[in-house]
C-alpha cells in the first residue's frame, strides 16, 4: 500500500515535497487512470502521493489590473464558469472531457501531466501564460512555453509544486480555437489549434498561434509571428503561402491510436489557413468601412 | 489504513480504509452502495457518477483520501428525497430506463443539471449528460425525462 499525505496547507505540502519523493496529486483524473489496477484493488502508484486538490491557497481566481491568476488546484469547471477568465481558454476547457471529470480535474494537473494532447496547455501558451513554481525556500515564475520539455517532461524540480498560473489580459479582436477529436465529449485531441490576433489601423499588431498534439511540445513560433506583425491586408495575402510553409516545417505529428501523421498535418494546416482567412476577411471589412 | 470521515447521504460515516482506494470501491464494497456501477473504470462512461458537494463526479477517479469532510450523495440517498422521487418518476414515465446500468449515474446527473438551472434547455441537458453513456435509449427519452421533471415540479429546485 502506497503512503499518502494530506497536508493542511501549502507550507506543509512543500515540506513533504522537500523531504519525500512523492507525486503531487491534485484532481488525479490522469493519475488514477495511469496507475489503475483491477476493480476492487488499489491503484499501483510507484511513489507516495501528496494530495493538493483541497488546499485553499491553491484554489482561487483573482483578477488584477492586466492579468488574471488561477490557483493550480482550481478545477476545470470552476475556470470554465468564471467570466474573469479569457473566453479563449474557457472555450477550450468546455471541450475537454465531460462535466464529471471537469468537476475533479485541475489546471495545474493538466499542465503538470504535460501531455502533448493536454488541452489547457495549447491555449495557455497562446495567451502567454506564466506559471509559478514553489519550493520550501524559493519561488520562480516562468513562461509556460518554456516549462514543458516534451511528453510528460517539464522543468518541475522534485521539491517543487506548481502553485499558480498567470494569464496576461490583452485585447484581441480575433480568436479561434478548434479541437479535433473522435467525438465531442471525453475525446483526447487528435490535434488542437489556438490562435488570437489583433487588427488595428488595418495592420496586424498582435498574433499568437499555437498548435497542439502535432509535435512533442505545443508548436508556437515567435519567429514567424514577428514576421506577420505589422503586415497590411495585401501583404498578408501575398505572404500567406510563406507563413503556411513556415508552420508546415514545424508541424511534425506522429501516427498513434488516435490519428495519423498525415491527417493531423493536413487538418492543422487547413485550420491555420482558415484562421488567416478570418484575419484577411476582417481587414477587408475594416477597409470598406473607412 | 486511515480513518476517513465524510457524509454519505446525509449520514456521518467514519471508516478505516486505504487513502488510495477508489471511492467507487469504498462505496460498493465497504458501504454497500450498490447503485454505484463500474463501467469503464476510466471516468468516461459515468456509470459510477455520484454527487460530491453537489457536483457530479466519477467515483472511479477519486481516491478515498481526498474526500475527507465531503458530502457524497448516491442514488440510495437521492431516491429518498422529493427531488429524487420526482426524477425517478419522470424517468419511468418517459421510458428512460432500459437495461438500467447507466440509470443511477443518469439520475444523479439529472439532479446536478436541475440544481444548477431548474429550467434547462435541451442543449444544456445534452451538454451536461456528455459524460454519461447509455447504450440502450439513444438518450432522447432521458432528455425528455429531465425536461418533464423540470416542468412538473419546478419548485423543487
Amino acid at each position: 500500500m502506497v503512503e499518502t499525505y494530506r497536508p493542511d496547507n501549502l507550507e506543509e505540502a512543500l515540506k513533504i515535497r522537500n523531504s519525500e519523493k512523492a507525486i503531487p496529486f491534485a484532481g488525479g483524473t490522469d493519475l488514477m487512470v495511469k496507475y489503475k489496477s483491477w476493480t476492487g484493488t488499489l491503484p499501483k502508484f510507484p511513489l507516495p502521493l501528496i494530495f493538493l486538490g483541497h488546499l485553499p491557497e491553491l484554489i482561487c481566481i483573482e483578477k488584477h489590473k492586466d492579468f488574471v491568476s488561477i490557483g493550480a488546484s482550481t478545477t476545470l469547471s470552476t475556470i470554465e464558469d468564471d467570466k474573469r477568465i479569457p473566453v479563449h481558454l474557457r472555450k477550450a476547457i468546455s471541450m475537454m472531457a465531460a462535466p464529471p471529470i471537469r468537476n475533479i480535474a485541475t489546471i495545474g494537473g493538466n499542465i503538470g501531466n504535460a501531455s502533448p494532447a493536454g488541452d489547457t496547455i495549447c491555449p495557455l501558451i497562446t495567451l502567454d501564460a506564466t506559471i509559478t513554481l514553489n519550493s520550501l525556500n524559493a519561488s520562480r515564475r516562468i513562461l509556460l512555453k518554456d516549462f514543458i520539455m516534451g511528453p510528460g517532461r517539464t522543468l518541475l524540480k522534485d521539491n517543487e509544486i506548481i502553485t499558480k498560473i498567470d494569464i496576461p489580459l490583452k485585447t484581441y479582436n480575433i480568436e479561434l480555437y478548434r479541437k479535433v477529436g473522435t467525438r465531442k465529449a471525453n475525446a483526447l485531441s487528435k490535434l488542437s489549434f489556438s490562435g488570437v490576433a489583433n487588427i488595428s489601423n488595418n495592420k496586424i499588431d498582435k498574433i499568437h498561434i499555437s498548435v497542439g498534439a502535432v509535435a512533442p511540445i505545443v508548436v508556437r513560433s515567435n519567429e514567424i509571428e514577428k514576421k506577420i506583425i505589422g503586415l497590411r491586408l495585401h501583404e498578408v495575402k501575398s505572404k500567406k503561402e510563406e507563413i503556411i510553409q513556415g508552420y508546415s516545417a514545424l508541424i511534425k505529428p506522429i501516427d498513434d491510436q488516435r490519428s495519423t501523421s498525415t491527417y493531423r498535418k493536413k487538418v492543422s494546416i487547413n485550420i491555420l489557413k482558415y484562421f488567416l482567412t478570418i484575419i484577411t476577411n476582417k481587414m477587408d471589412k475594416n477597409k470598406n468601412l473607412c | 489504513m486511515d480513518r476517513l470521515l465524510f457524509t454519505l447521504n446525509n449520514n456521518k460515516v467514519e471508516i478505516s480504509v486505504s487513502p488510495s482506494k477508489r471511492l467507487i470501491d469504498v462505496l460498493r464494497d465497504d458501504l454497500d452502495m450498490k447503485s454505484v456501477k463500474e463501467g469503464c473504470g476510466e471516468g468516461e462512461c459515468g456509470a459510477c457518477a455520484v454527487l460530491k458537494d453537489g457536483l457530479i463526479v466519477t467515483s472511479c477517479l477519486i481516491p478515498a483520501g481526498t474526500i475527507t469532510g465531503s458530502n457524497i450523495t448516491t442514488l440510495e440517498g437521492l431516491r429518498e428525497t422529493e427531488r429524487g422521487k420526482c426524477i425517478i418518476e419522470a424517468f419511468a414515465d418517459a421510458g428512460a430506463v432500459q437495461c438500467g446500468f447507466c440509470t443511477p449515474g443518469m439520475v444523479l446527473t439529472a439532479e446536478y443539471i436541475l440544481s444548477k438551472n431548474n429550467h434547462p434547455n435541451e442543449n444544456e441537458i445534452r451538454k451536461n449528460l456528455a459524460g454519461n453513456l447509455c447504450r440502450c435509449t439513444g438518450y432522447d427519452m432521458i432528455v425528455t425525462a429531465i425536461i418533464s421533471a423540470a416542468e412538473k415540479v419546478g419548485g423543487l429546485w
